[in-house]
């Protein structure tokens, strides 16, 4: 067994370009910080070109098979860092020219690394390790938001993070102990000749920890909370990349314990429905646009562990769930990047009027939220038509029926969004800020990202080819 | 780009350049949106011209690229004798809309784009032949219409456009939900219609056979509607602008019982015979409760609104009778698939006609009361008599189209299951309807809204008057019209007895 490096290269320009970044930023005087953004994103470009070029080469396992660079590992890369170069762009409004700008990238770099080795990783330990990383910078991003809200943002997102982290490693310890080793191929090999209830407390430990990265239920508590109170870059980010690794992981975790026994399959499938109905429900009457996006992710969360539940079972499990998180991150970032471009606007009713005044930034606004729900030929209705379809085609009927009705559900609230931007302006209503100034860059990433999940609905066909591929364990 | 992609495409373009362009003035968006109808109404006779039946599952016009090779769904469009005849009541509805909506003034840009999609988005319906194509554009047709009432609407427009999205956006993921059982049940997996239908999936399990059709049958009944899914339309109708009342009613209706036929039909064809009853029964449901609601409403544009729910029970019971005996009744049962396409054909241009003469009367006086008008035939002729040929039109009067699809609906209907005569009655109601609404709007002295009622003016005689004159064309020369869909009634006859 070999150690092979140079199969971790993205990770590694990731983490390199945030060391960079941080050491560099300490140098650079506060109004020339905007070479520490270049950087970043350079490395994210470079990360993003080599993930792509491993992508292209055959699936292989790095570090004696605790890595797994295959497929999904690709596909997870690539997204994470193409979003985390969106969030940038987002980013360029809020905090450029502010004290922590240069630490605010590293930490975005950091953490973007932990959340690829959470996707490639085929080890238990290797992925308490991917967990770690994506989680300790985190708290750092949602933590630096000023205020009291930001701060109560932080706290919960540290303790939730701290107990889940905890809960992880206990699983963690819980499986090494019955299989003897933390590798998935010994655990696919061991785990059906342990005790059904230890694997069971240990598998659904792993997965609690898993399901904070995610924001999915029952590890959900943290995200409207942090959605709302932290900074709209950190908000962006951590509804959106995080959950790449984690579906990924857990979709690499559930299909290691199902090839023993089916009901973790069941289990995927409950949690799901549960994200969906738990999400979409407490959606429903909030009235600042961010946090009714916060519970909104949770409810994604539920869309997104839907081919989980079919793991092995249909052929479209696999790349579905990567072409919905393509799809989700795109549309997620578009739909934050515009209550970037109005920071002061924190509830629905403010929105009364846009597309009077600003009817370009409506209409991404339109896009993003219809993309949301669903509404073909966006990005977001291919994910959510090929995951039904895998769930029901994985023996999952039932499932498919709870997408639809979520999908219904989740109509009303963004229409409750949509109404206004549509309708004509209040009197007295304070009117919109002109474009251009700081929000010039959440406006120009919010339109690349809605124009992008409209293109990746329209060229689906495309980017399915490239997400066809086997998955190493 | 073959003829079907650049009728699809062209308004679509249109649109995006309506959007794109802000320097573009009131005027000549009116005037483009004119011009790119009347484009469209060109180029489907164009298609119509060169159109020769195609053969059973085969169509004409035919295009094919793959779009999600992982799922087997493809770009495929194709007319055939079901579909042609949509094609050209949709292209022209929206042509009589662009010239009614020239004296129209509120953001006529955005008007423009947003009709200008819905007629993509309409006529790709009815070339799609793929379930996923098709749905994309049916789930399109539904948020075009959304911001169509809730932007354009008058009376609680915001209300109205909400439960009208909510509740086809319900049936259309009933529809997707019933499309993936399709797709999970075939072998191989394909969205493909054509092939769907060679392959009759689900013909031995009569059960999972029987709820993918209850999903696909709640989509397109919420969308057509029948009872009981029916109470969206009349808020829908009341607070939309004319225009927008007009393709609801004439168009993104008939997507849902062209869906029957295309769809629902061909593919499950042992399930509807299986569920035939119900549907003849709903079917007849429809046509007597809409005719007897109708007749309650004293508020024109709801009483009409309600005739539609009536005309398409006709439409219902028909499909249905056809499911109801495979044996040597063809001929009969061919009749009532044609009268139905007829049907489609007919009130499509009817309703149009009527919903923008219903609009006229609300830009006149601001109310759709008829208890508030009276002797209106004296200040407004022209508008009289207009409404006079679109109410016998509805009501079935011979010769005019209504008369050709409801005849040939009940001899086909009648002749295989008799009991269905009792829809007959739905006729005998609506005439009264009607002939109670003439009554009342326009004869006797001329009082209260009706005393200075400007007469129909250019554009509003133009928009309304083709639409009728198509309608008596139908009614005197149906064989233009019959010619066509004859063949493919006679493949839907063919398949459902598989």
């Amino acid at each position: 067994m070999q150690m092979q490096p140079t199969l971790l290269l993205p990770e590694i320009i990731v983490f390199v370009g945030g060391l960079i970044v941080l050491l560099g930023g300490s140098f650079l005087p506060r109004h020339r910080q905007s070479i520490a953004r270049a950087v970043a994103a350079l490395a994210l470009l470079g990360a993003a070109v080599a993930a792509a070029l491993a992508m292209a080469g055959p699936a292989q396992a790095a570090f004696s098979g605790t890595f797994a660079v295959d497929t999904a590992t690709g596909a997870a890369r690539v997204i994470a860092v193409l979003t985390t170069l969106l969030v940038l762009g987002v980013a360029g409004g809020e905090i450029a020219g502010s004290p922590r700008e240069s630490d605010t990238y590293a930490l975005l770099l950091f953490a973007t690394t932990g959340v690829m080795v959470l996707a490639g990783a085929t080890d238990l330990l290797v992925l308490i390790v991917g967990f770690l990383l994506a989680s300790i910078p985190l708290y750092g991003i949602v933590g630096l938001a000023s205020g009291r809200s930001g701060a109560e943002a932080a706290m919960k997102t540290y303790f939730m993070g701290a107990l889940s982290g905890i809960v992880l490693m206990l699983g963690v310890t819980v499986l090494y102990a019955l299989a003897g080793g933390t590798d998935y191929a010994r655990l696919t090999h061991e785990l059906p000749a342990a005790p059904t209830a230890a694997v069971g407390a240990g598998v659904l430990c792993v997965l609690v920890g898993l399901l904070f990265k995610a924001g999915g239920v029952p590890a959900h508590f943290w995200v409207p909370d942090a959605a709302q109170g932290a900074g709209v870059t950190a908000a962006t980010f951590l509804t959106t990349v995080p959950k790449i690794g984690a579906l990924v992981a857990v979709y690499r975790l559930v299909a290691t314990v199902a090839t023993g026994n089916d009901s973790w399959l069941v289990v995927a499938a409950a949690l799901a429905t549960v994200s969906m109905f738990l999400g979409n429900l407490a959606a429903y009457w909030q009235r600042d646009p961010r946090r009714l996006l916060g519970w909104s992710t949770v409810a994604q969360v539920g869309f997104l562990l839907v081919p989980v539940s079919a793991a092995g079972r249909s052929d479209l499990a696999l790349p579905s769930l990567l072409f919905y998180l393509a799809a989700y991150a795109l549309t997620n970032v578009a739909a934050f990047a515009v209550t970037a471009t109005l920071p002061k606007h924190r509830e629905l009713t403010a929105y009364r009027g846009l597309a009077r005044s600003r009817p370009g930034l409506a209409l991404t606004l339109l896009i993003a939220l219809l993309g949301l729900v669903g509404t073909p030929p966006l990005g977001v209705f291919v994910g959510k038509l090929t995951t039904a379809t895998a769930a029901w085609d994985g023996g999952h009927g039932w499932l498919a029926l709870v997408v639809m009705l979520n999908s219904l559900l989740s109509l009303f609230y963004y229409l409750r969004w949509i109404g206004p931007v549509f309708a004509r302006p209040a009197e007295e209503s304070p009117g919109f800020p002109r474009s251009g100034g700081a929000a010039a860059w959440p406006l120009a990433t919010a339109s690349a990202a809605a124009a992008a999940s409209l293109g990746l609905g329209i060229l689906a066909g495309l980017l399915w080819a490239t997400l066809e591929g086997p998955l190493l364990l | 780009m073959s003829m079907l992609s650049l009728i699809v495409f062209l308004p679509l373009v249109a649109a995006a350049v309506m959007v794109a362009v802000p320097s573009i003035g009131s005027a000549a968006a009116r005037w483009a949106w004119v011009a790119v109808s009347a484009v469209e109404l060109v180029l489907v006779g164009v298609l119509w011209a060169g159109y020769e039946d195609p053969g059973p599952n085969e169509l004409a016009f035919e295009e094919q690229v793959p779009w999600i090779p992982g799922v087997n769904s493809s770009y495929h469009v194709g007319v055939d004798g079901l579909s042609l005849p949509l094609l050209a009541m949709t292209a022209f509805v929206f042509l009589a809309c662009a010239i009614y909506a020239l004296g129209d003034s509120e953001r006529p840009r955005a008007q423009t784009a947003l009709f200008l999609f819905l007629q993509g988005v309409s006529l790709g319906v009815f070339v799609a032949a793929d379930l996923i194509l098709f749905f994309v554009f049916f789930d399109l047709s539904i948020v075009g219409m959304y911001f169509v009432i809730a932007g354009w609407g008058h009376g609680n427009a915001a209300g109205s456009a909400l439960k009208f999205f909510l509740y086809t956006f319900l049936g259309s993921l009933a529809l997707l939900l019933g499309f993936i059982g399709l797709y999970v049940f075939s072998d191989p997996h394909t969205f493909d219609i054509p092939e769907l239908v060679a392959a009759t999936p689900l013909q031995d399990s009569p059960l999972t056979g029987g709820l993918v059709l209850a999903a696909i049958l709640v989509g397109l009944a919420v969308k057509t509607p029948t009872v009981p899914f029916h109470t969206w339309l009349p808020p829908a109708h009341t607070d939309a602008p004319a225009t927008g009342s007009a393709v609801l009613a004439g168009v993104l209706l008939k997507m849902g019982t062209y869906g029957f036929v295309r769809i629902a039909i061909p593919i499950l064809p042992e399930a509807w015979r299986g569920w035939a009853w119900v549907i003849v029964v709903i079917g007849i449901v429809s046509v007597l409760y809409g005719a007897l609601v109708a007749l309650a409403q004293t508020n024109l544009k709801r009483m009409i609104a309600y005739t539609s729910v009536n005309h398409m029970g006709y439409i219902i019971l028909a499909l249905g009778a056809v499911g109801l005996a495979v044996d040597d009744s063809a001929q009969a049962r061919s009749v009532a698939i044609t009268g139905a396409v007829v049907q489609m054909v007919s009130h499509g241009l009817i309703t149009a006609a009527l919903f923008l003469l219903a609009g006229v009367m609300h830009a006149r006086s601001g109310t759709y009361e008829m208890g508030s008008y009276g002797g209106l035939a004296a200040p407004a002729p022209r508008y009289a008599a207009l409404f006079a040929v679109a109410a016998f039109a509805s009501l079935g009067l011979p010769g005019l189209s209504g008369f050709i699809a409801e005849f040939q609906i009940f001899a086909g209907s009648i002749a295989v299951a008799p009991v269905t005569a009792i829809a007959l009655l739905g006729i005998l109601i609506t005439a009264a309807l009607f002939l109670r609404a003439l009554q009342q709007v326009f004869t006797g002295h001329t009082q209260g809204q009706s005393t200075g009622f400007a007469d129909l003016r250019g554009r509003e005689l133009w928009s309304v008057g083709p639409l009728l004159s198509l309608s008596l064309l139908i009614g005197v020369l149906p064989q233009v019209l019959l010619v066509v869909i004859e063949p493919a009634s006679a493949s839907v006859v063919d398949l459902i007895g598989r």
